[in-house]
């Protein structure tokens, strides 16, 4: 919301994770994602009567380290609740999951936005099971039940409403993402659902103390649809109060193609949900050295990665904070320095060529081929004068499509560049006798000239001319 | 604390129960009576006494994560009143 606006946008954002086990939270049922329908379930994660969920071991183990990256105090004691209700994507007509005694409670991340860092207060993560897929059939005839899904663990992640605008939810939430991921407790795609997010978001006037009434968004899929969608909400309520209106506490949807929020009517008495505690489960504990060996287990995280590649590489905060938004790029970009000295070479083929690729292509890291060796190596034939950066970015490319070694890509595909000064001279006189009237304007002033008859000479050569000694030999010829 | 018809209603509601007015009334009454004995444990002084959760003197009962073999899908959809595409089908859900 713009500064003159009379308004202060408040946002609180409760994120779902589901965390990479093997197998379910209360049963051995596999969690793989996009096995066909129903085939990874059972009596217990389908609800049948006399079955008893035992606790997977790793999911309270992947939880309690997600709390403890993101500063959460972890509990001593605590339990499993039942949370009631009726909707056809749970067969048991309760989720389990932890009411008043959640594994972490007051954590906190950092986020930077316009270069300010920020602190964001996290209430609570606690641990529970998701629910299964629901299919709508289209013209409204039935919903088709889908449970693969029910019992895979999640944590859940409600933060402070310390979030005053959307594009600071979208700076938690990737950071919340780059957290998720250094820890290697979930996949975290938004697109496979491993990662989503609900927002809670009010507007009061400015220097007002009290919240304003709010209302709670769902169904954004994508980090630019959290953004917009707290824009849009933020905007609609903006303009409600403006006209004298009243803000309606209540759930709304968010339409990524309409670019509009509606209301989900129907959802508002069922927030009744007769919490109380699950019968089955008995009580965990999380005794100091069960809590130190987590810890220890924790690698280096985003912050504290980004601090150390501008101390030990004189990278800019900027070009830190982009290489360790995503583990996999800081971990390629470290590979590429074993190969290489210069940082900052890699640092900028990674964020120019690698990411402007990954934009363009609509991919990820994943989808591509090159490694830190190969772009180590390739810096490496650069430095060496090997090949000009000009076929580098062929060579890169190549190693992004195919993948290779980029010794190899320039011996198969006759890149290595030229810096023969005999061949170069024959070049040279060559496009010198063939473009007389440029050399008669270089010669007569003309600073321009010089460029074309580059340009010629690099044409001539397939770009493989060593352009240093180019441009020297070229000079040398047109002053003597 | 005594139930009252409009509690029985709402209850129902959340339990997607149909109750006639009689039963209504007939449950309000019963309910009533239930925690009007539970009442009694009110007379004990429970001061500096952690909420009991589970009777059960155990706790850390745990799996390791390994996948085990899921139900055959036949046996999965074997109750399901209506099945497509090897789904449940079920009554159209409100957005």
């Amino acid at each position: 919301m713009s500064i003159l606006s009379p308004y202060e946008t408040v946002i609180g954002l409760e994120v779902h994770v589901e965390l990479h086990t093997k197998s379910k939270i209360f049963c051995g049922c596999s969690t793989s994602f996009g096995a066909p329908p129903n085939t990874h379930t059972c009596p217990i994660c389908l609800g049948h009567p006399g079955v008893l969920p035992v606790l997977n071991r790793q999911a309270v183990e992947f939880a309690m380290k997600a709390a403890m990256a993101i500063n959460c105090e972890i509990a001593e004691w605590c339990k499993f609740d039942r949370k009631n209700y009726f909707y056809p994507d749970s067969p048991k007509a309760y989720q389990i999951s932890q009411y008043d005694q959640p594994i972490g409670r007051n954590g906190w991340i950092d986020i930077e936005v316009d270069g300010k860092t920020k602190r964001i207060g996290i209430t609570r993560l606690h641990l529970e099971e998701d629910a299964g897929k629901l299919t709508h059939i289209e013209g409204g005839y039935g919903s088709l039940a889908d449970f693969n899904r029910v019992g895979t663990p999640l944590v859940e992640i409600v933060s402070e409403p310390d979030i005053r605008s959307p594009e600071e939810a979208r700076a938690y939430l990737e950071k919340l993402k780059a957290i998720m991921q250094y820890c290697e407790v979930s996949d975290v795609k938004m697109e496979e659902g491993s990662l989503r997010c609900d927002a809670n978001i009010s507007l009061r006037p400015r220097g007002q103390k009290e919240f304003g009434v709010k209302t709670e968004l769902k169904n954004m899929n994508s980090f630019r649809g959290v953004q917009r969608g707290l824009e849009y909400e933020q905007m609609r309520q903006a303009e409600v109060l403006e006209s004298g209106g009243v803000i309606v506490q209540e759930t709304r949807r968010w339409d990524e193609a309409q670019g509009k929020t509606f209301s989900m009517r129907g959802k508002e008495d069922a927030h009744d949900y007769r919490y109380f505690p699950d019968p089955d489960l008995v009580r965990l504990h999380i005794d100091e050295e069960w809590k130190a060996r987590v810890r220890a287990s924790i690698p280096e995280l985003p912050d504290a990665r980004k601090a150390r590649y501008t101390q030990e590489y004189g990278l800019s905060s900027y070009d830190a904070g982009v290489l360790t938004s995503s583990k996999k790029l800081a971990d390629l970009f470290e590979e590429s320095l074993k190969y290489t000295s210069d940082a900052k070479a890699s640092a900028n083929w990674i964020m120019g060529d690698l990411l402007g690729y990954l934009n363009a292509n609509n991919l990820e890291l994943d989808d591509v081929k090159i490694t830190g060796q190969g772009l180590g190596e390739m810096i490496g034939l650069i430095e060496k004068g090997t090949i000009s950066n000009k076929i580098a970015k062929t060579v890169f490319k190549t190693m992004l499509e195919k993948g290779g070694s980029p010794q190899q890509i320039v011996e198969e595909q006759g890149l290595v560049q030229i810096s023969d000064e005999g061949a170069i001279i024959a070049i040279v006189d060559e496009v010198i006798a063939r473009n007389p009237q440029s050399v008669e304007d270089y010669r007569g002033g003309k600073e321009k000239a010089l460029g074309f008859l580059v340009g010629q000479i690099m044409k001539e050569t397939k770009g493989k001319a060593n352009p240093g000694l180019v441009n020297k030999l070229l000079l040398k010829r047109l002053k003597a | 604390m005594s139930i009252s018809v409009k509690d029985v209603e709402h209850v129902a509601n959340l339990a997607r129960l149909a109750l006639t007015e009689a039963e209504k009334e007939q449950f309000a009454g019963q309910l009533s009576a239930i925690l009007k004995y539970a009442e009694k444990l009110n007379e004990l002084n429970t001061d500096g006494i952690e909420p009991t959760s589970h009777v059960l003197p155990l706790y850390n009962v745990m799996r390791e994560d390994e996948v085990k073999p899921s139900l055959p899908h036949a046996k999965v959809m074997a109750n399901a009143p209506e099945e497509e595409d090897g789904q449940f089908k079920v009554p159209s859900v409100l957005e």
